[in-house]
């Protein structure tokens, strides 16, 4: 198979999968429109929180638990190094689509040294050299040429997206070259699989301030998360709104 | 005589400078105050509430200003509040984020904090003193202290971390509570979550 080939296959099914869960949300989201105008999909999106809630509670959170404990810390950090490497890429072409050229060549300056010295990324050498990482993705990107974020979703899995973010999503994991770059499709599902673990994991020691902060978990997480996507849209320097007056 | 007093006024110089300390100086000193005190602290580490909670009282409370914080996360039916429900609604709150935040400081194991670059005009009154949390095999996290002069003292009014303010973050939650219950109603769901708090007592945050 091609690298092109493998590319729009991975594409295709995920594409497919996120089309027919966002045709779901419109129209349950057009019955339910809540009075939060950030949050028009109120009644489907916290159907969906449920329903991830109680994935995350047999599944998602065991799982990254036991890998927390299990797993010895030098090994977590290779792990997380070494998907930070492969993401520093597309951060890095996003740099570039956002007219941030400098950081964008600082991105593939860091993905070329810790690919070789950093020995396939397991060691993130570049930041200790003072190549900063950044955090950039597609639906920052869209959200920097000006589009709205359409509303704020929440999916099973992947949690909160907003209508921008989930279509940002789609074209990052056409993107990702964990999707079209591994060959046996086992290996690539370990892979995919492990890098959820290594996520879920990196969440765990949130997981109890948001239990005890949140008088509605559903909001607080909601609000955090639009919050948090304005900061990285900003790159960490959101102008401060209007609405922060009392 | 004259050296005598070119003496004494840099003396007062000094004094009202060192009373005037820099909201960036500020941040730092506290901070490692703070941890100072939670390395050596075995009660701490080990996830004692009370401890945590007469750290966070003595050390860190007097640079906070609840009644701005309060305020924020209220937002504009903050006006409509009666001094005595503002009153209320200052404790409660207060309770809330110090009971959650301080638990955090028991998790606090090797990280170290980064002190960013910080520059102000000499009659701001209102700055952002930005830092950075290093931890070992992670992304450092962003941690920046939103601080206001209040008479001659900084005080900190918003936390951000990750950006994510601890304190607008509340915003939405409380007005949507104000919508269905009043004043009356915040007030009241904030002390039922703070009595859910006390009664189940976190036993120790997941360590790292």
């Amino acid at each position: 198979m091609t690298v092109m080939a493998k590319f729009s296959e991975w594409g295709r099914r995920t594409g497919t999968a996120l089309a027919f869960c966002g045709a779901a949300a419109l129209a349950s989201g057009c019955a339910t429109r809540g009075d939060n105008p950030k949050d028009p999909y109120e009644g489907f999106n916290r159907a969906m929180f449920a329903v991830n809630e109680g994935i995350d509670k047999a599944v998602a959170k065991p799982v990254a638990k036991a890998y927390d404990n299990a797993v010895p810390l030098p090994v977590k950090a290779g792990v997380g190094n070494f998907f930070g490497n492969v993401g520093d890429l597309w951060t890095g072409i996003n740099n570039g689509l956002q007219g941030k050229g400098d950081d964008g060549a600082s991105d593939i300056a860091r993905l070329l040294i810790n690919s070789t010295v950093g020995i396939f990324g397991l060691f993130d050498v570049a930041s200790e050299l003072g190549l900063e990482k950044h955090d950039e993705d597609f639906g920052q990107t869209l959200a920097r040429w000006g589009v709205d974020d359409g509303g704020y979703l929440f999916w099973p899995l992947i949690g909160p997206r907003t209508v921008r973010d989930t279509g940002g999503f789609v074209v990052d994991a056409f993107a990702d070259p964990v999707g079209w770059g591994i060959d046996p499709i086992p290996v690539r599902n370990s892979t995919i699989a492990l890098r959820f673990v290594d996520i879920r994991a990196s969440l765990l020691p949130t997981d109890k301030v948001v239990e005890q902060a949140a008088i509605d978990k559903y909001s607080y997480i909601r609000d955090a998360y639009l919050q948090r996507r304005r900061s990285q849209i900003f790159d960490g320097r959101p102008p401060k709104l209007q609405e922060e007056d009392y | 005589m004259k050296k005598l007093f070119a003496f004494l006024f840099t003396c007062l110089v000094a004094a009202s400078v060192w009373a005037e300390e820099a909201p960036d100086v500020m941040v730092k000193r506290v901070s490692e105050e703070v941890l100072d005190i939670v390395r050596k602290d075995k009660a701490i580490q080990s996830g004692n509430p009370n401890r945590v909670l007469e750290l966070v009282d003595a050390k860190v409370l007097p640079h906070f200003n609840f009644r701005h914080m309060t305020a924020l996360a209220v937002g504009k039916d903050w006006r409509r509040a009666s001094p005595q429900q503002q009153q209320q609604l200052m404790q409660e709150f207060k309770t809330l984020l110090v009971r959650t935040y301080s638990n955090a400081l028991t998790s606090y194991r090797d990280q170290t904090i980064r002190y960013k670059p910080f520059k102000m005009n000499p009659g701001d009154t209102d700055v952002l003193v930005r830092t950075e949390v290093v931890q070992p095999g992670n992304k450092p996290v962003q941690l920046d202290y939103s601080l206001e002069k209040v008479d001659d003292d900084w005080k900190v009014y918003d936390v951000t971390v990750a950006g994510i303010s601890l304190v607008t973050n509340y915003r939405e939650t409380f007005a949507q509570e104000v919508r269905s219950g009043g004043i009356e109603g915040l007030i009241q769901s904030i002390a039922n979550k703070n009595k859910s708090l006390e009664a189940n007592p976190p036993t120790k945050v997941e360590k790292k």
